[in-house]
């Protein structure tokens, strides 16, 4: 638990994050309290058009087509749905929400539903009027990635010229509007050693969060894994600079981290548990228990198209299949952590062992584990290799591909 | 980028602080859970009746032995206890960046 998480006997804080795998963190009892009923989160990627081509990207290689992305009215349906249920932070994000004509009436109908209104941005296609117009609708909060603090690098990992002006000039918007920025930082090889540089950016900009979000491995980001693992020793002094600046800038600036759990000993609760407290709408109108979660071939989702919000939450078959923690194999079954970590991420079980069952093999009783340790430092040592960037193109030729799994220690 | 402004600094709270809530932090009675919610980026915060009754009184203009007193006399507690418990919520609640000066 972080600093943030900590009660002060009157007031306890639940962190809502947006972060692919974060989902909802805080103290056990707080937090069940909450979603006893409902979800608190909802993630809503309202496109996967980018006019970014970062290669840790965790969407799907498999694009979503603009053609089948929800109208304006299924859009609006689900934030109503969603205020109704109990879902109390919506992120609209993608893809690149903005690249959506329709995003301000997205925005006044989440707003009008009671939902505390977040924006994942790129932020490089969105102009002074448009924003102040989102804020009128009742935008509540903005995050802006950026893809490193030197423009140039930045440049090289999002694969878009001069978007590093772009950022800094909408950065500057927001907070003269008076709405509350995160600066969002996706940490991986290519950028790590920019952390402390973020801390300052993100101080001279006003912004009220810091994300430093170590790369999660789904999506273009699994593929792109070479090019992106950090060595062990720089993962280390990155986490070590964060946990010292929060206590330093207490006040000043709120500083989330999210780690990589291939050095670590056990594995992340994946958002805060399946299907306890967090929701993602896919483009197309899919319903997910987590981000990643069509990685998994053996489930099946629910669509906003044909059913209600709260019917899937409750009962799609897809959330049922990982709840709680009866799904459970050895050597998660009889471990007296599983009610605090649920065993780690069905997704990264899937990618590595091919079951989504599994351990995941973050957590050292994986007899996965080492062999993903060795990976990973493996990787970090060889020379970096090039991004395959995200886009239409790359994704055809990705596809082709086969990944394969690891094998487990004799 | 201008860097004309001063670095912002950590509130130090006291009884003399008048603390306001920054307009993005939203205190919201949530009827379906039956119980009053503070919204923040990406943050959900439960506060208790005490923190809801001190919360709400934060105006900017009371200073924290305003607030106190008034609390004070609502609860028949004893003054000193409840500024002190009041100080520490704040002080809490500042660092998180969700209370201002
Ligand atoms: S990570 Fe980069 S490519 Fe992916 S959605 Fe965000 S900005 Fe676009
Ligand atoms: S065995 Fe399973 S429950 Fe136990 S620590 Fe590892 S992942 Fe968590």
């Amino acid at each position: 638990m972080t600093e943030q998480q900590k009660a002060n006997g009157h007031v306890q804080t639940v962190s809502v994050d947006d972060e692919p795998t974060t989902g909802v963190e805080g103290s056990q009892d707080v937090t069940a309290e909450l979603c006893a009923l409902a979800p608190i989160g909802l993630l809503a990627e309202l496109t996967h058009r980018c006019p970014l081509q970062c290669g840790y990207c965790s969407n799907p290689i498999e694009l979503e087509r603009v053609a089948n992305e929800l109208t304006t009215e299924e859009w609006c349906s689900v934030m109503r749905q969603a205020g109704e249920m109990g879902v109390l932070q919506i992120h609209l994000s993608g893809g690149e929400p903005c690249v959506r004509k329709d995003l301000e009436e997205i925005v006044s109908a989440a707003s009008e539903a009671g939902l505390y209104t977040n924006l994942i941005t790129a932020a490089v296609t969105l102009k002074r009027e448009r924003l102040e117009g989102l804020v009128k609708r009742g935008l509540d909060h903005v995050q802006i990635s950026f893809q490193d603090v030197d423009p140039e690098n930045a440049e090289h990992i999002g694969g878009y010229p001069g978007a590093t002006q772009k950022k800094l000039d909408v950065a500057g918007w927001v907070t003269e509007m008076g709405v509350p920025l995160t600066v969002n930082a996706p940490i991986h090889r290519k950028n790590i050693k920019s952390v402390p540089a973020y801390v300052d950016l993100a101080i001279k900009l006003g912004a009220q969060r810091l994300e430093i979000a170590h790369a999660q491995y789904y999506g273009w980001a699994f593929l792109n894994r070479a090019a992106l693992i950090p060595t062990y020793e720089d993962t280390l002094a990155s986490i070590e600079f964060v946990e010292e600046a929060r206590e330093r800038l207490k006040g000043v600036l709120t500083i989330d981290m999210v780690v990589p759990d291939y050095y670590a000993k056990r594995p992340k609760p994946c958002m805060g548990g399946w299907a306890k407290g967090f929701m993602n709408v896919t483009p197309a109108g899919k319903v997910l228990p987590c981000h990643a979660a069509e990685s998994i071939p053996e489930l099946e989702f629910d669509n906003v198209r044909t059913r209600k919000l709260r019917d899937i939450w409750l009962d799609g078959s897809a959330f049922n299949a990982f709840r709680g923690t009866s799904w459970m194999k050895e050597p998660c079954r009889s471990c007296a952590f599983k009610d605090i970590d649920y065993g780690g991420c069905r997704c990264q079980a899937m990618a590595m062992t091919g079951d989504p069952r599994n351990t995941d093999p973050a957590c050292a009783l994986s007899p996965y584990h080492a062999e993903m340790v060795n990976f990973a430092k493996e990787e970090a040592s060889k020379p970096p290799t090039e991004f395959l960037y995200r886009n239409p193109r790359n994704a055809a030729k990705a596809l082709k591909a086969k990944e394969e799994t690891l094998l487990p220690a004799e | 980028m201008t860097g004309e402004t001063p670095p912002p600094r950590r509130l130090m709270v006291d009884r003399e602080t008048k603390p306001k809530l920054p307009p993005y932090l939203k205190l919201r009675h949530d009827a379906g859970r039956d119980r009053w919610v503070l919204l923040a980026p990406e943050r959900v915060l439960t506060p208790d009746q005490t923190a809801v009754a001190v919360l709400q009184l934060c105006d900017g203009e009371r200073s924290v032995k305003e607030i106190a007193a008034k609390l004070a006399e609502e609860y028949s507690a004893p003054v000193d206890v409840i500024a002190a418990d009041i100080v520490e919520l704040l002080q809490d609640l500042a660092d998180k960046g969700y209370v201002k000066g």
